[in-house]
């Protein structure tokens, strides 16, 4: 278990600023996640912090040692990589044990590691194969279990689930959170494009956008209390409705934010009118599509299957106190 | 502030210079160490000799005693004498009809085998391109003329070409195409020919393959677009296909010919002593070896480095041949 | 339908023609080395008899077996050595960023460039001044030239197509980059290896220019040079039939190596030549 403390951290690939100053405190035995769209630099932060990359400038401490200078192997660090990265010609006994043989471990030490790591994620059967003989989702528990062996500080997940098809990304999704409980609460941090996996996997999530941190904070004051307007429309799924115009006139803000599950469609009159033009039914719930006057529709959530038809007039209302204003240049006006 | 002060203060403001990893350092300097023997080796068996080549042919070296070469400067090159009659007397390489002959035989001879490389090359290329049954017959045959050692096809070919003996003057007559045997080998205008026809024969498997890896990176579902739009293949060759293929051609092209502007073994074994086939790199060695005349070879061979540097520059200028070992 | 029918014939002619050019030279060379005494003066398309009075020329000649020996000792450790200066260097030119790389790189292709004649005089000058003059260890120094830069060349384009995870995956490991090219890219890269060994020991096997020049005696000549110089009894009498089981016997390894071998050499050749 390691604290984590970027202090102004800045990297540049030549002329290009990739990250613009960042400072971040990762609590010890936290699970954070870093999220944002293609090209924010989240990956290349996690491999600032694994060492991959060197630092232009500021500074990275571990548990208020500065380890800029640090090799990767002397941070105590494991990654995962998103591709796995296994070594093809070495058996996943081998693989597993490879980093402590190299640090000079005993036979029997290596053993019981690489045994219980193992044992932990189930690919005891597995030990003696070759990786090309393994499906995706075992290629993955055993570049899960290279990590363990070395018994990190802090644990670092480049977009693993990425290469694996939806249904074994849930179950995955559900090992690495057990797997976060089990090991005594290890930091971790976990780099993914996916709002979903954020939203359920951490403890924090750090929401990136262009080498800079937009917020920090738990899913919970994400979605609640999103602090800019993009903030706000990364996430939650789907995005939030925005309006502005008269509409967000009406509610003395440059532009109004509100989530699909926030809205419900009136018996009788409500705040906004308009025509169902598209809907989209689940079976769980249905999204009904209303266009009012503004530039997109509306997008509602309703329960189940919706009744609405294309082209039904429906009355719309928020519902309770869940519209969030926002001024001209994209922050919350608070209540 | 004053101006002292504003420079002081800015270099004072200055961030400090970033730490680096020691993984980066230790890596630079490994590769330092593992480059070492490569350029070491580089150094002493091309550096070192080049230089001393073009060394020697500044100076009066000889074979039989090199140690004791003097500086003549550019005598080897260029010099003249004026005679009292008042007639100036031209020497040096570049005064010397043999070399002359010898560049116009080599350029001669890279120009037609490039041309002619290539344009078969494409067609077998083409051919191997194809999906039909026996392509592994017919890929594995081109690799045969490639895989004999250039010595053994001069002599086959030589066997072959042999106008007592040889087949070719055979075929050539039952198909009424020659009325006498001809000696091609020897004869003046047939010879270089009959190094062409070796070349070519040797080379093309070569080209075939480097343009057959261009081909097979266009992706299929161009073709399947050409098709479904109706285009006639000839039109497709020249507006999808040789566009698409140029980068690898360009790289076979330029190696090929400067490949063919050194060539050596084929001449000497094949048509040795034929004037009209003598490239620069025989008469150079003519000169160095067999005449004793060491300094003014090491002329000859220092021009023919000249000429393939300046192509090669050439290119790499003018087609900006990005040459970097990637972004690793 | 017709005109199918004409376009694959057609299509079906040239490919036989291509591969009938390719394999003649070398199928008459065969036929020819089977011809003994004055068979050889006549001109037939197809065997007419299987003598084997000229091979037994070839190995009775003296020294051409020792020739064989001298060429595959040669070819050998010219290659060996240049794969153990490359394997490290390609690690350095494709998997590390330093300043002047590509400039390097640059250089090393142009040492391939080099007209064999423009460090000929130069060489001659180090491998007297050595008493390398007429030995084995001459011929395997002056082949450096180009088994060197090829071989570089070669597995730096191989090299560099190795996934970049599985190096970060073990500098995480711990791994220094000896370790890294010992351990993990060397399993994976023996393919590469045998391949650009095969190509290179092919090319030294024919080099022709510093074994004529730098070996006098028949003991220590090459191949290639034994070839070229083999007379007859007199000086107007060439041995066709001598010739030509020669140059079979020669080749014929070389040939069955390439078919054998014939997709890894393909893609190794597209590797040096395409993507340069």
């Amino acid at each position: 278990m390691a604290e984590l403390q970027l202090k102004d951290v800045r990297k540049s690939f030549g002329v290009v600023d990739v990250i613009k100053g960042v400072s971040l405190d990762i609590k010890s035995g936290e699970f954070m996640v870093f999220v944002g769209p293609s090209g924010c630099g989240k990956s290349t932060l996690l491999r600032l912090i694994a060492g991959l990359e060197d630092i232009t400038s500021g500074t990275l401490e571990f548990d208020g040692q500065v380890v800029n200078s640090l090799a990767p192997s002397k941070r105590g660090i494991a990654m995962v990589f998103q591709s796995y990265a296994l070594y093809p010609h070495m058996t996943v006994y081998d693989n597993m044990a490879f980093g402590m043989q190299l640090q000079g471990g005993t036979k029997d030490q290596i053993k019981k590691r690489v045994e219980n790591a193992a044992e932990l994620l189930q690919i005891t059967p597995y030990l003696e194969r070759l990786p090309k003989q393994l499906s995706g989702g075992q290629r993955q528990r055993v570049a899960i279990g290279r990590a363990i062996v070395r018994d990190p500080k802090v644990f670092l997940f480049d977009e693993p689930l990425s290469n694996l098809d939806a249904a074994l990304r849930v179950a995955t999704r559900l090992e690495i959170a057990k797997l976060h409980h089990s090991m005594n609460n290890v930091t971790m941090v976990y780099v993914t494009h996916d709002q979903v996996e954020a939203m359920t996997l951490a403890d924090r999530i750090c929401v990136l956008r262009d080498g800079i941190i937009e917020q920090v904070g738990t899913p919970l004051e994400l979605y609640e209390r999103p602090q800019s307007l993009f903030v706000a429309g990364f996430i939650g799924s789907p995005k939030m409705n925005f309006l502005n115009g008269k509409f967000a006139d009406a509610f003395k803000a440059n532009t109004i934010g509100i989530r699909s599950e926030h809205i419900e469609i009136k018996d009788g009159a409500g705040i906004w009118s308009g025509e169902v033009v598209h809907s989209e039914n689940l079976g769980s719930d249905s999204y009904v599509y209303v266009d009012v006057g503004s530039s997109e529709p509306l997008i509602v959530r309703q329960n189940g299957t919706t009744t609405k038809q294309l082209g039904d007039k429906v009355q719309l209302a928020p519902i309770g106190d869940s519209v969030h204003r926002f001024d001209a240049s994209g922050k919350p006006i608070a209540h | 502030m004053t101006t002292e002060d504003t420079v002081i203060g800015a270099l004072a403001v200055r961030p400090p210079k970033a730490m680096r990893s020691e993984l980066f350092v230790s890596r630079t300097r490994a590769a330092m160490w593992f480059l070492l023997p490569m350029i070491v080796a580089l150094a002493v068996v091309a550096g070192w000799p080049l230089l001393r080549t073009i060394y020697f042919s500044f100076t009066d070296a000889s074979l039989s005693n090199i140690a004791a070469a003097k500086y003549v400067g550019f005598y080897n090159y260029l010099n003249w004498t004026t005679l009292k009659s008042g007639r100036t007397l031209w020497g040096g390489v570049l005064a010397d009809p043999a070399w002359w002959n010898a560049v116009w035989n080599t350029v001669r001879f890279a120009a037609i085998s490039v041309v002619l490389e290539t344009i078969i090359g494409m067609v077998v290329a083409l051919v191997l391109n194809a999906d039909f049954k026996g392509r592994g017959i017919v890929r594995a045959a081109i690799l045969v003329p490639w895989a004999i050692p250039t010595i053994v096809s001069a002599k086959m070919w030589g066997w072959m070409l042999n106008d007592q003996f040889g087949i070719i003057n055979d075929i050539f007559l039952k198909l009424h195409l020659i009325d006498h045997k001809i000696a091609w080998t020897a004869t003046g205008d047939t010879a270089m020919t009959a190094v062409l026809v070796v070349d070519i024969w040797k080379t093309t498997p070569f080209m075939a393959l480097l343009i057959l890896a261009g081909l097979q990176m266009i992706p299929k579902d161009i073709y399947e677009a050409t098709e479904i739009d109706g285009i006639h293949p000839i039109k497709t060759f020249f507006r999808v296909t040789l566009p698409l293929v140029r980068p690898a051609l360009m790289v076979a092209v330029i190696f090929r010919l400067l490949d063919a502007m050194r060539i050596f073994d084929l001449i000497y074994v094949l048509t040795p002593n034929s004037a009209q086939t003598k490239t620069m790199s025989v008469i150079s060695r003519e000169n160095l070896i067999d005449f004793d005349k060491f300094a003014y070879g090491s002329a000859e061979s220092t021009l023919l480095f000249l000429l393939i540097a300046v192509m090669t520059i050439l290119y790499i200028w003018l087609g900006r041949v990005n040459l970097d070992g990637g972004d690793r | 339908m017709l005109w199918a029918y004409t376009k694959r014939t057609g299509f079906y002619l040239l490919v036989i023609a291509i591969v009938v050019e390719s394999v003649f030279p070398f199928y008459y060379a065969i036929l020819t080395s089977f011809k003994s005494g004055t068979s050889l003066f006549e001109v037939n398309y197809w065997p007419t008899q299987i003598s084997w009075d000229n091979y037994a020329a070839v190995f009775q000649n003296g020294s051409f077996p020792q020739n064989l020996l001298n060429s595959i000792i040669i070819a050998t450790l010219t290659v060996a050595l240049a794969l153990l200066f490359a394997v490290t260097a390609a690690y350095a030119l494709s998997r590390v960023r330093f300043r002047g790389r590509s400039l390097l790189l640059l250089t090393i292709l142009s040492v391939s460039m080099f007209p064999q004649i423009a460090v000929l005089a130069g060489l001659f000058e180090v491998i007297r001044t050595f008493g390398l003059f007429n030995t084995i260890w001459g011929l395997i120094f002056s082949y450096t030239i180009f088994t060197l830069p090829f071989t570089v060349w070669v597995l730096t384009t191989f090299m560099r197509d190795l996934p970049i995870e599985i190096e970060e995956a073990a500098i995480v490991d711990g791994a220094s980059p000896w370790v890294i090219i010992t351990k993990v890219f060397m399993p994976l890269m023996w393919p590469a290896l045998v391949t650009t060994g095969l190509l290179a020991f092919i090319a030294a096997w024919n080099k022709f220019l510093f074994a004529l020049t730098f070996t006098s005696s028949n003991s220590t000549r090459t191949v290639p040079v034994a070839i070229a110089l083999l007379s007859g009894a007199s000086q107007f009498e060439i041995p066709w039939g001598t010739i030509m089981a020669a140059s079979v016997i020669v080749t014929v390894p070389l040939v069955v190596l390439v078919l054998i071998f014939q997709r890894k050499i393909i893609s190794g050749l597209t590797a040096g030549g395409v993507k340069g």
